[in-house]
């Protein structure tokens, strides 16, 4: 017997592989309506799981994904300009600081240079009135020396003139001696 | 199977086309009625649970990081969607949803039936009918309901001198109608060739002398195969794609 089954069922598929071998199933036209009742029902099943479940989700997640994408990019968008502005104040800052020191430089430069013009002026001044100073008493050193070279060569005319055993004039030496002087 | 009882010889033994063979699940019968379960409704029906697990539950966790199952499910979604805008025009979106069933159930169903032992349910000229004539008739619907009498233009060549034109809409309008047929038979007609041909090899398998020679031949033939698995899914969404695209946008 339970040979006999699988021997049946052969013989069935025997007999209904004879009866189909003259062309091909897919030309079996009394599958046709079994088929085609069975493909409309699976496509109407596939299309209500797609259209009212799976394109609905998958499409808000996508577009969920593209939403946190952009504001991302956005985030970092704000960051990179933040960034730059940052570095501008900074650039500013540091060309303030150097126009101020350079201010600064400027200015210390002018007032250390006005103390030494004037320092130097105040140091002219004084070597000049030191000068007309020296030169005055050199003048009056030199007045003095004159009249003492008179003076001297007088007495020593007059005691040369007496050596000489003449008696001497006083008044045609101071002459004399003057116009020695003078020449 | 029917080649088992034919085995026993040990010679060659082909019947490439058994496994196309619509018979009832139970009972043992062979009288397929129309509401029979049959072999054809399992696989349907696997093909069903693969969409749902894919796009359904791929996608539970709708995460922000998605895993590997949601991102095939995104992709899949992506690959319609950007196909259907670029082909069809952006006007089409609103066909996606159909046309995402089409893929769908074409590509689960062609790659459920590189299963070993499983049924090709898109090998059958009756099953793709369906589909191609849907296509064809959606189509013509719609660029009747949108354009009117205006759709005839997709006939009238108007860019062709005028002695031609009638000729060319002889030929366009043939071309228009053999378009379902064509579609029909294009899918059926290469997975049902390519499992009648693994078949085929596998017979000569039985042959000690040329069984690895035939094993290598399946192996290649079945690498081959997944990809027109994808490939007709592929060509058969695109060419819809095509072909709304005439509808929306029928002039030339």
């Amino acid at each position: 017997m339970a040979t006999d089954a699988p021997k049946d069922a052969h013989g069935a598929a025997d007999a209904a592989h004879a009866a189909e071998s003259a062309g091909m199933p897919q030309l079996d036209f009394a599958t046709y309506g079994n088929q085609i009742f069975w493909l409309v029902i699976a496509l109407v099943a596939i299309f209500l799981i797609l259209s009212r479940v799976a394109l609905p989700r998958i499409a808000s997640v996508l577009a969920e994904r593209q939403g946190a994408i952009t504001k991302d990019l956005a985030a970092a968008e704000e960051l990179k300009q933040q960034a730059v502005e940052a570095e501008e104040a900074y650039n500013k800052a540091l060309a303030d600081a150097k126009a101020e020191a350079a201010k600064i430089v400027a200015e210390t430069k002018a007032e250390i240079q006005a103390e030494l013009d004037e320092a130097t002026a105040k140091a002219d001044a004084e070597i000049a009135a030191k000068a007309a100073e020296s030169e005055k008493a050199i003048a009056v050193i030199r007045e003095g020396a004159k009249d003492s070279i008179a003076a001297v060569a007088k007495d020593t005319a007059a005691e040369i003139v007496s050596a000489l055993g003449q008696n001497a004039d006083e008044a045609a030496l101071a002459a004399a001696i003057d116009a020695q002087l003078k020449g | 199977m029917a080649s088992d009882a034919h085995g026993d010889e040990g010679g060659l033994v082909f019947h490439p086309m058994d496994q196309f063979i619509v018979k009832p699940l139970f009972g043992g019968g062979t009288d397929v009625g129309l509401f029979t379960i049959t072999n054809v409704t399992l696989w349907m029906a696997l093909a069903v649970v693969a969409v749902f697990a894919l796009l359904v539950v791929g996608t539970k966790s709708r995460a922000m990081i998605p895993s590997r199952g949601q991102s095939i499910a995104e992709m899949a979604y992506l690959f319609i969607y950007k196909m259907v805008e670029d082909v069809a025009g952006k006007d089409a979106v609103k066909f996606f949803p159909y046309i995402m069933t089409l893929f769908m159930f074409i590509v689960m169903a062609n790659f459920l039936g590189l299963l070993p032992m499983s049924f090709t349910t898109t090998s059958h000229f009756a099953v793709t009918a369906v589909l191609a004539l849907a296509v064809f008739l959606t189509v013509t619907i719609t660029g009747f309901v949108l354009h009117g009498a205006k759709f005839l233009g997709l006939f009238w060549v108007s860019s062709a001198p005028l002695p031609l034109r009638p000729i060319l809409a002889i030929i366009e309008l043939i071309s228009y109608f053999v378009r379902p047929v064509s579609h029909c038979i294009r899918l059926a007609g290469n997975i049902m060739a390519g499992h009648a041909v693994i078949k085929v090899f596998a017979g000569f398998a039985a042959i000690a002398a040329v069984s690895p020679l035939a094993i290598v031949a399946i192996t290649a033939m079945y690498g081959l195969e997944v990809l027109v698995a994808f490939i007709q899914a592929y060509v058969f969404t695109i060419l819809t794609c095509v072909y709304l695209h005439d509808a929306l946008h029928p002039s030339h």
